[in-house]
């Protein structure tokens, strides 16, 4: 930015993070927290339409939803939750560690975070996979053919299937929804990367951490949207 | 804090000679340059949507075939409705006006991100070239609308890059709007309050607020609508169990706000012309702030009237149809109190009031036009008709438009340092009003008597309304050139402008022409309420003449 180094020269004896436009350090923390709430709104909206799409077919197609959900692997699924939960408090270490200013210490969690992101990943990647291999890959090569939820109980002529185009559409939607998921998780592990790098070279102080908050508010956006697609993706009618 | 340097380019430091060479455009982060950049790209989709509607104005001139077949024509008409809503309508206004003066009006160095204001242009450019390959590599023919399974299933062309394309412009027109938020929320001068920031201010904040709420719905919507073509998956496909209404309501979730993503920012303008050439303060500015709030919560509320005979529950549509009756309340409110506002006022016919002239009248047709279509049984009988090319197009070019015109001659003095020259002015802004309602006013009448939209031939009967309103057309043509090129000219030849021509309130006018990289010499102290023209006085007798401000 070569037109705004005279300003930035005038500014030199204060804290060199602030940038030429801020008249102080907390209209520029006010003005990049507040664009990340924000962007944070944007993202709700993002994925409401993608969350409005699965409750209409989720209430349309009720029961092939049901059948759908329970050929995903719960565990994992429950791991998973729980990883993402734990990454969601080491980011809150990391804040609190660079407000104290205790460089490793920042470093040490973002890389923590950095590592639970990558497990989350891992486990997604395994069950994105079982999905290849059993065929529930929604496109040309998919097919289904499984009971609709308590239909175990009766005599075998009886018990209804699933319809194969419903389970497909539940399929979309879970592709369409975690690959929208984790495509946020992969951007977050590598801002925390950046991040990390950055703060093993001392750029985060007690005065200035913002970058770290605003990614640490991403991440636990990231995390809530999981908190939501746990249940309605692998808890339906799980009773019966 | 008013410079009082008189005519000064050229001799002192400005945005526009801060730096020199391609990269000094291409890397900058001052708001003021960026909004050129916008300038430039957005003139250029401009002319290539206007070049499809004169080729639909062409074809239509006759009743057959002549010119193009049926294909070609649904090219024709679907290119020009994606290129002129998503790459010049929507960021129009916002990213060049808006990005170039919010800064100055509220008394800020920059907006609050100047690095994301540059990645938006970037994304507005990658979203573009998209929509160039697109046109380039044969065209896309879905209508603008995108609707499945006709877009998702049956058609051969270019969908997936069009939607592409216009999703990158949808995350320029996001981030503009956050910076905007963020900008006007936290840069505000010292004394700047609320209840002090102009209308034009208000506008973009409630335009920012649809831009960053509404925008993202689409974005995923355009994005299942690609993975649907690639995939087949069957979110939106009846074949599959998948329900078309369902993209219907998701689509104008966004597109509907989108209008007034359009509009609002152009009665922001007016409201600064109307009271500058009136010289007095804007008619309950209050009522004007709170309309703009107003028609942004409520234009969020209204989308399904898009889909009155699409076959949505009859509750809904009744539901529907009262709320987009509300809209036209705070839409009222605004025409009412610029009228009011040049009631007994000092009335001069400059080039920006010519077109805020304009903008109220047409605006005002295009508005009651809208209640017609909002009324259930109306809506049947001219659904899908001209009547409604009509009624949008009066909102978007005669209101839009109209309104965008009106803000460049307004401010070009001070985005260029130059005077534009009044006559010519004068004469285009009579041209695009006489050639506007030549093309369009006919189309209400062809819509009324049953013409569909979208088709390229018609009975010979409707020839007449049809020649009047490519004739329009091609009047409408002239009229947008001779703005660009008499812009261009007085880049150069034009009289040097003074830091406030019009003797104009706000904050823009107290700096130079053009305004310096960091805006202000000094960080301006707001004391007085917007528009106090009462304390200003007159518009003085020659522009280059210096009338002391009077605060």
């Amino acid at each position: 930015m070569p037109t705004s180094q005279a300003a930035v020269d005038e500014h030199a004896h204060e804290n060199p993070a602030l940038l030429h436009h801020f008249a102080t350090e907390a209209q520029q923390k006010n003005a990049a927290s507040l664009g990340m709430w924000v962007f944070l709104a944007q993202e709700v909206m993002f994925f409401g339409g993608l969350f409005c799409a699965y409750l209409i077919y989720r209430y349309k197609y009720f029961g092939d939803f049901g059948s759908a959900s329970q050929q995903l692997n719960i565990w994992l699924g429950a791991i998973n939750t729980v990883v993402l939960i734990c990454s969601s408090l080491t980011v809150v270490l990391a804040v609190r560690a660079a407000q104290l200013g205790k460089r490793m210490a920042l470093v040490c969690w973002l890389v923590a975070t950095i590592f639970l992101g990558l497990v989350f990943l891992g486990i997604k990647a395994d069950e994105y996979a079982e999905k290849f291999e059993k065929h529930h890959v929604p496109g040309a090569s998919f097919s289904y053919h499984e009971l609709l939820p308590g239909q175990q109980k009766f005599p075998e002529a009886e018990r209804q299937y699933a319809n194969p185009h419903h389970a497909e559409m539940y399929f979309s939607l879970y592709f369409a929804m975690t690959g929208m998921h984790a495509l946020h998780m992969i951007i977050g592990v590598g801002l925390f990367a950046f991040l990390a790098f950055m703060a093993w070279r001392g750029k985060y102080t007690p005065n200035y951490y913002t970058p770290i908050e605003n990614a640490g508010l991403y991440w636990h956006f990231v995390d809530i949207v999981w908190i939501y697609l746990f249940p309605l993706l692998y808890l339906i009618d799980r009773h019966r | 804090m008013a410079t009082t340097d008189g005519p000064d380019f050229g001799e002192r430091e400005s945005y526009l000679n801060a730096g020199h060479g391609l990269k000094s455009w291409l890397l900058t982060v001052d708001h003021k340059r960026i909004a050129l950049l916008y300038l430039i790209s957005i003139t250029f989709f401009f002319f290539i949507g206007g070049f499809f509607a004169l080729l639909i104005r062409l074809e239509l001139l006759t009743p057959g075939g002549e010119l193009v077949q049926s294909d070609t024509y649904n090219k024709l008409f679907t290119m020009h409705g994606q290129v002129m809503v998503f790459f010049f309508l929507i960021p129009a206004v916002p990213a060049v006006l808006g990005n170039f003066l919010i800064p100055l009006m509220i008394g800020a160095k920059d907006l609050a991100f100047p690095r994301i204001n540059l990645l938006s242009w970037y994304l507005y450019i990658i979203g573009g070239t998209l929509m160039v390959y697109t046109i380039l590599n044969g065209g896309v023919d879905t209508g603008w609308t995108f609707y499945t399974p006709l877009s998702t299933e049956f058609l051969k062309t270019n969908v997936i890059s069009a939607a592409v394309g216009i999703f990158f412009a949808g995350f320029s027109s996001i981030l503009t709007g956050l910076n905007f938020i963020v900008t006007i929320h936290r840069m505000r001068a010292p004394g700047m309050t609320w209840n002090r920031l102009p209308l034009f201010v208000w506008a973009h904040y409630a335009t920012s607020i649809i831009q960053v709420l509404g925008t993202p719905v689409v974005a995923i919507t355009l994005v299942l609508v690609a993975l649907e073509r690639l995939f087949h998956l069957g979110v939106f496909n009846p074949a599959l169990g998948g329900d078309p209404l369902l993209f219907q309501h998701l689509f104008w979730f966004y597109s509907h706000p989108a209008v007034y993503i359009m509009i609002l920012p152009g009665m922001g303008i007016v409201s600064e012309v109307v009271c500058c050439f009136s010289r007095k303060r804007i008619f309950g500015y209050t009522a004007m702030t709170l309309a703009v709030v107003g028609i942004a919560v409520i234009g969020f509320l209204v989308w399904a009237h898009h889909m009155f005979v699409a076959g949505i529950s009859i509750y809904a549509a009744l539901i529907f149809s009262l709320l987009s009756y509300f809209v036209a309340v705070p839409s009222a409110i605004k025409v009412f109190n610029w009228t009011a506002t040049m009631y007994k006022g000092s009335i001069t016919y400059q080039t920006p009031m010519l077109y805020a002239f304009g903008f109220v009248g047409l605006f005002t047709i295009g508005g009651l036009t809208g209640l017609f279509l909002a009324c259930l049984g109306v809506d049947v009988h001219v659904h899908d008709t001209y009547f409604i090319i009509a009624h949008f197009h009066y909102i978007m070019v005669g209101g839009m438009v109209m309104a965008y015109l009106g803000g460049m001659h307004f401010w070009w003095p001070k985005i260029s340092g130059r005077m534009y020259p009044e006559g010519w002015g004068k004469l285009a802004a009579l041209i695009v009003f006489i050639g506007f309602n030549l093309t369009f006013f006919p189309q209400f009448i062809l819509g009324y008597m049953g013409m569909p939209r979208r088709y390229h031939s018609y009975p010979p009967e409707f020839q007449i309304l049809n020649v009047l309103s490519t004739a329009g057309a091609t009047i409408l043509a002239v009229g947008y050139l001779l703005p660009m090129v008499y812009f261009t000219w007085s880049m150069r030849y034009g009289k040097p402008a003074p830091p406030n021509p019009w003797n104009a309130a706000g904050l823009e006018w107290q700096t130079h022409s053009p305004p310096p990289t960091f805006n202000f010499d000094e960080q301006p102290v707001v004391t007085w309420e917007a528009y106090n023209y009462d304390e200003i006085g007159e518009i003085p007798e020659k522009e280059k003449e210096e009338v002391p401000v009077a605060h």
